[in-house]
């Protein structure tokens, strides 16, 4: 729409300097056949037509007075085109869409009205990273004058305006993980805070919507809002945001007349919401003393959508190096841009020193160690063949011949390497990788430190030794990836072990499990005791995921981040594109984190969850809008859009409006991931 | 604003590009100055000259007529919008401490120590709250979770009457009509500014931020400010969640009790639910009796008006205030034009009759607080509009005041505040003797002939359903008092009286022990219910004072009393002598633009103070009085020393007092009373048994 917009001014002014001189069109057009006569000729006329000009019409029409003519011309017809659009009614765009498209099927909130669904229990968002706003409270004289301004979501436009100051005030302090001082950054509060991320991008005004189509209002819907560059901890410890949501959801159990909670979580939401269901049971001085059947008593279910409960591996490039796949390929079209020094950009440098302050950052860290993710060798998804990519690719639908082939080779992708230096490094066999142990490896001082300016990563203190010692390990499975990033960046780390752990418990009764770093790792903790609770993970597939990564060094080590992701690494047959091995998944989380928990860590009785808490899977298979119209498309997979998948929607405004996880079908699967699971050996 | 200006510059420079038929020549500066969009307009100035100068190795080919009209117009308008982002542009370059800001009192006070303890609690007024749309008819597409009130109010333009059909509650119950939902924005943007640029809360805010506050110990409590007190319960369950929201933040402040901070009608609104949270579950909140003493270390009122303002009646009476009637005298016709199907003020008294918060504004406690026929406890002020309104060197007003009043007792013919409607002058300033007196029965006698259907297109008033000789009739009462002037309106609006008089209630308790006093309606009448129980508790009444403030009124009769307007409207021909208080139709006392000074202070100044029937556990009260100054330049905007009803949010003396306070002063720190009007004598004159 706005495309459109924006190109109608320009029919606009030029009709209008049509209208302005018919005539000279016509000379237009003469005009143009002498272009193409030759440059030359035109060279030639073009001085004595100017004087005659001059002679005609001296004072007048003078270049400034072209110009204003010009931006008048332009300012005439975009408030014109301005009223007309605010003219036309409202429901015009849907007028056009239907027409071109045909009818448009009834939004789900309408359709559900239809049924007879109504309001019924109180329903609670809890956003992921990045999609809640920021809005400053107290700032250094640079921030001057955006008090109770949003730092992060809506515009964006101080990103632009004063980036240094920006990324100064959206750090947090490196040693604490809380506020440095005099700067205090907190979460927007109420629907407004993660309805859109930015002007036009939904992120959870699609699900609103729809839920106060069947009667859902303030009263009876809660985000939620929680600062997300803290570690789940840390938001109680400094703005109480743990108690906030337990009072809330307290608060509209007892005023809807004692129905019980349905918990969205989107995310990393989905971690908090799980870190929250353990503090909130949790004696006092620690937890929120909500006793041993608080859950039970407030919560119908969980409704967690694209989760990440065993992390991705995508947490893991962004702090090993601050870039993701699509960083990587922008450097590969525009190689030495991100790094450019001459403007003093240094932009990856600072997005990482940002991103390590961020504790939150680590809880996404792939959990559950070589058990989960794989070893060297082998991996849950092996024999996954991407040629399934045809598949999704609807508009074609050739079977690819070279699906059969491609699995009969022995070349099938070796996901277990998280992390290799080198495509012949994530190639070839185990036994061939000879590997040096970098874990005792002497940090060299660098010499670099005087000419790298105000940007100081950890990397600088590393020295060239550690980071030779880093790429002759060569390759790393999710267990050694964690020893890895404590070793390149050791004050992170030591804040984040302090929050997270990635490990799995081999007895959950254990007192340590106690403490509150192990309460969002859902292979260290036990689900509440609340055998009426319902759990649901929905999650997009079909979506290329990234899995693993082909690393290299970078040329200029000295100020730079000195490893890159290799981009020229490509394989047809195994999923490796632009260095990065992918999966199926919801383009940010892969199959496996999403789904796992649900299909068989927490499926019956076990002792992640021992009261039986029934868990059901609902996939929902991606498929890219049919046209530009649908903006987003009503069916996608895809991590934040699926928030939009008229599926999900309806399969969450009916689990609010009371049905239980039978009544909507149950399980619903299009991936392999029951097959995966079964691969995975885990004590239950 | 900002991505607007943005957005035609991009139109301009690639409209500028595509006219330059070279156009590839200048492609490499388009990516770049896309980029840096927000950027300086020279840049696209200069980019645009480029363009031009392409367009100029043409533009000789093509011969050009004579500087014609619509020419001239675009380059009217081009020159002025040049000149607008130049300006605009150098506004951003101006580091911002050139412009001379005043030091805030927040920063003074961070300086001194102060930091944020006791967590605040802010409860808008009438009017100042957000109200977003949920649900609503087709005429409303697309306005899903957008503002129909505050904001910028683009909807009343595009669709007027759509938006009143939305804003106007159910005419019967008093609560939302089928199929629409209209909810109270909630949080912190409720009512920080109320229409752009016009801060209500966001100084206040903003002081409180520099001292230490956020979202943790900073709550607005918005509500529906359209409905009754106990219906924003039973509908949104705000009160629950006051309470609820209240409790949290004691309890991860470490304990500390809350300060309170209501303006204007959210001041009775907190005394209502100070009773609602101390009541037993099914009406109120399950508090229990010492629920108060628990949670609350302070309840600081701006502009409150404990006891009624008198500009409601002439709003429910007959739809126009002061600023109304001026209007209507200085363009008669426009507002009752029938035309173009306007009828503005008949639109709005629909809607506004149908909001039961504003029954909950009719002066209260009748003719014992706001005087009876021939006399008023305000009697023998003196209003000298010249010299109060524009002094700027009011040195000793106070002691300008005290001679005021001397002054005025020897006027042989003070102003009849007490009457608060009469018709026509002489009724307003006769002995009550030479009047008629009211008899409400006539009243029920008059109004049961309701058989008149007339053709008045879509906006039937109530009053269309008034007989033409009832309407005579209670103009022939020539003059109405608090009391009688309940009985006036329930005769001219039965439905809303009847709907509102279940929620509130306007008398004086004579025994408050009265089990009939435990009923929800009583309970934001300051006259009819006790303080709670808790002794340690503090209650300021904060307010301006020095401005004119509406009293009473004069009315007449509309000429064309049939279809075509309402049929009372105020007689601003009206006016009295220089020195005295009648301007335009209105008798004018001291207050704050809204409130006079007895509905502000009288509770704090003597109904409260020390031990009474009404404050039976003897809460500590103060008075502070602010007194108004006008903003001496421009610049100022809407002045820091400003006593005006809402602009008093800005005033810096009473924004250290509610940091000082929020910060752990008591009342005796900040030196307890101060105060520049007669409240005192006032309150003295009333005779109200405590």
């Amino acid at each position: 729409m706005s495309l459109l917009r924006r190109r109608k001014p320009i029919n606009e002014s030029d009709k209008a300097s049509e209208a302005s001189d018919l005539k000279p069109q016509i000379e237009k057009e003469e005009d143009q056949q002498e272009d193409d006569n030759g440059n030359d000729k035109n060279k030639k006329k073009i001085p004595p037509r100017i004087k005659k000009k001059h002679v005609e019409k001296p004072p007048k029409w003078s270049c400034l007075d072209t110009c204003c003519w010009f931006i008048g011309c332009i300012c005439v017809s975009w408030w014109l085109l301005l009223f007309l659009y605010n003219a036309m009614p409202a429901s015009f765009p849907q007028y056009v869409t239907e027409a071109i498209t045909g009818p448009l099927p009834d939004p789900p909130g309408v359709k559900l009205k239809k049924e007879g669904l109504r309001v019924k229990h109180p329903v609670f968002f809890v956003p992921g990273i990045v999609t809640g706003g920021l809005e400053l409270w107290e700032g250094r004289k640079c921030a001057e004058g955006l008090f109770r301004k949003r730092l992060w979501g809506g515009t964006f436009g101080e990103v632009y305006k004063r980036p240094l100051c920006w990324v100064e005030h959206m750090s947090l302090d490196n040693e604490t993980g809380l506020d440095p001082c005099g700067i205090r950054v907190r979460p927007v509060s109420g629907l407004v805070a993660a309805d859109y991320f930015a002007p036009g991008y939904f992120v959870w005004a699609v699900l609103i919507a729809n839920l106060a189509r069947i009667g859902y209002e303030e009263k009876t819907m809660y985000m939620a809002a929680y600062d997300w560059r803290l570690s789940f901890q840390n938001t109680e410890v400094r703005d109480q945001t743990l108690s906030r949501i337990k009072s809330n959801i307290e608060l509209m159990v007892a005023t809807n007349g004692g129905k019980k909670a349905v918990v969205v979580p989107h995310s990393m939401g989905v971690l908090y919401f799980l870190h929250f269901m353990k503090w909130v049971e949790a004696p006092a001085p620690m937890g929120g003393g909500g006793g041993p059947d608080w859950c039970s008593k407030h919560i119908k279910a969980v409704v967690n959508i694209g989760g990440p409960f065993l992390g991705v591996p995508k947490a893991i490039a962004g702090l090993f190096s601050a870039e993701a796949r699509d960083i990587a390929v922008a450097r590969a079209i525009a190689p030495g841009f991100l790094d450019n020094d001459i403007f003093h950009l240094q932009t990856l440098q600072h997005v990482m020193r940002m991103s390590r302050t961020w504790d939150s950052t680590m809880s996404m860290i792939p959990k559950g160690g070589d058990t989960i993710w794989g070893g060297l060798d082998w991996s849950p998804e092996e024999g996954y063949s991407c040629s399934k990519k045809g598949e999704r690719k609807n508009d074609t639908l050739i079977a690819d011949p070279g699906t059969e082939s491609a699995v009969s080779q022995a070349s099938s992708a070796n996901y277990g390497r998280i992390i290799s230096f080198g495509k012949d490094v994530a190639e070839a066999s185990s036994s061939d990788v000879e590997r040096i142990d970098f874990r005792g490896a002497v940090k060299g001082n660098s010499a670099a430190n005087t000419t790298c300016r105000d940007v100081w990563t950890e990397y600088h203190d590393m020295g060239f030794a550690g980071i030779k010692a880093v790429a002759e390990y060569k390759t790393y499975t999710a267990e050694s990836i964690v020893d890895l990033l404590h070793f390149v960046a050791p004050k992170m780390m030591a804040r984040g072990t302090a929050h997270f752990s990635y490990g799995i418990a081999d007895n959950l009764d254990d007192p340590k499990y106690k403490h509150f770093k192990y309460w969002s790792n859902p292979l260290e903790t036990t689900l509440p005791n609340a055998p009426e609770m319902e759990i649901f993970s929905l999650y997009g597939v079909g979506l290329p995921t990234e899995r693993a990564y082909v690393y290299k060094l970078s040329h200029a080590a000295e100020c730079y981040i000195p490893f890159q992701i290799d981009t020229s690494a490509d394989d047809e047959d195994t999923c490796l594109k632009d260095g990065v091995y992918s999966m199926d998944g919801d383009e940010t989380v892969p199959v496996l984190s999403a789904g796992f928990m649900c299909a068989k860590g927490w499926r019956g009785k076990t002792r992640f969850n021992p009261s039986g808490i029934r868990t059901y899977i609902r996939e929902y298979s991606h498929s890219p809008p049919a046209n530009l119209l649908e903006g987003r498309g009503t069916l996608s997979g895809a991590h934040v859009d699926i928030m939009g998948n008229f599926a999900l929607i309806e399969d969450v405004v009916r689990v609010a409006a009371g049905a239980s996880g039978e009544e909507l079908g149950g399980d619903q699967v299009f991936s392999n991931i029951f097959n995966w699971s079964k691969k995975i050996n885990l004590q239950l | 604003m900002a991505s607007f200006l943005r957005f035609r510059k991009l139109c301009y420079v690639e409209s500028a590009l595509k006219c330059s038929s070279v156009g590839f020549e200048s492609f490499d500066q388009s990516p770049k100055i896309d980029q840096k969009l927000d950027k300086k307009e020279e840049d696209v100035i200069s980019a645009s000259n480029y363009a031009l100068e392409i367009n100029k190795r043409k533009q000789p080919r093509r011969k050009l007529k004579e500087w014609r009209c619509l020419d001239s117009c675009c380059w009217i308008i081009g020159y002025l919008c040049a000149i607008w982002w130049l300006l605009l542009f150098l506004h951003h370059c101006l580091p911002v401490t050139l412009l001379q800001v005043p030091e805030l009192p927040g920063v003074r006070l961070k300086r001194e120590g102060l930091t944020a303890l006791h967590p605040v609690v802010l409860v808008p007024g009438i009017v100042t709250g957000g109200l977003e749309l949920w649900e609503g008819r087709p005429c409303a597409d697309g306005l899903f979770r957008k503002r129909l009130w505050g904001g910028s109010f683009t909807e009343t333009i595009k669709r007027p009457l759509c938006w009143l059909e939305h804003l106007s509650l159910h005419n019967e119950t008093g609560l939302d009509p089928q199929g629409i939902r209209v909810r109270a924005v909630p949080g912190l943007v409720a009512a920080d500014y109320f229409a752009s640029g016009y801060f209500v809360w966001a100084v206040l805010i903003k002081n409180l931020a520099k001292i230490g506050y956020e979202g943790k110990n900073l709550h607005m409590a918005a509500y529906d400010w359209r409905l009754s007190f106990q219906n924003t319960e039973i509908r949104d369950h705000a009160l629950s969640r006051l309470k609820s929201e209240i409790e949290l933040m004691y309890i991860i402040n470490g304990y500390k009790k809350v300060v309170v901070v209501p303006h204007s009608m959210g001041v009775i609104y907190f005394l209502h639910f100070l009773k609602w949270v101390e009541t037993l579950p099914p009406m109120g909140g399950g508090g229990g009796p010492g629920w108060c003493a628990k949670h609350i270390k302070a309840v600081m009122n701006i502009g409150p008006a404990f006891l009624g303002v008198p500009k409601a009646v002439s709003n429910i009476f007959s739809a126009e205030g002061n600023d109304v009637s001026y209007i209507r005298a200085v363009a008669p016709g426009v507002l009752d034009s029938d035309i173009l199907g306007l009828q503005t003020l008949r639109h709005v008294m629909r809607v506004s009759r149908t909001w039961d918060s504003i029954v909950s504004w009719l002066p209260k406690g009748g003719e014992t607080i706001w005087g009876n026929m021939d006399w008023s406890p305000e009697e023998g002020h003196v209003c000298d509009f010249s010299e109060k309104r524009y002094s700027q060197q009011s040195l000793s007003d106070n002691s300008v005041n005290n001679s005021d009043v001397k002054r005025g007792f020897g006027v042989e013919d003070p102003a009849k505040y007490g009457r608060l409607i009469s018709f026509g002058k002489s009724a307003s300033v006769l002995h009550s003797s030479q009047l008629p007196t009211v008899d409400s029965k006539e009243f029920l006698r008059t109004s049961d002939s309701q058989n008149f259907n007339f053709s008045c297109g879509d906006t039937r008033t109530e009053y269309d359903e008034m007989r033409r000789e009832s309407v005579q009739k209670v103009a022939s009462d020539k003059a109405y008092t608090a009391t009688t002037l309940l009985d006036l309106l329930r005769f001219v609006a039965p439905k809303m009286m009847q709907r509102a008089e279940a929620h509130f209630s306007h008398g004086i308790a004579d025994n408050l022990d009265d089990p009939k006093y435990s009923h929800y309606k009583y309970w934001s009448n300051p006259l009819e219910t006790k303080l709670p129980d808790a002794p340690d508790m503090e209650i300021y009444c904060l307010y301006g004072v020095g401005i004119p403030t509406e009293r009473s009124y004069v009315y007449k009769l509309s000429p064309n009393s049939r279809c075509k307007s309402i049929p009372y409207q105020i007689d601003s021909s009206v006016h009295g002598e220089d020195d005295s208080c009648l301007k335009g139709g209105v008798y004018f006392a001291d207050g704050d633009e809204s409130v006079p000074v007895l509905s502000a202070g009288f509770m704090c100044a003597k109904g409260w103070k020390g031990r009474t029937r009404f404050n039976p556990s003897g809460i500590a009260t103060y008075t502070r009085e602010y007194r108004h100054k006008p903003p001496v330049s421009l610049f100022e905007g809407r002045s820091i020393e400003s006593g005006a009803h809402v602009d008093i949010m800005g005033n810096v003396a009473l924004i250290e007092d509610i940091l000082r306070i929020a910060a752990g002063a008591t009342g005796k720190e900040i030196e307890g009373d101060r105060i520049y009007s007669d409240i005192l004598r006032m309150s003295e004159r009333i005779n109200l048994r405590l």
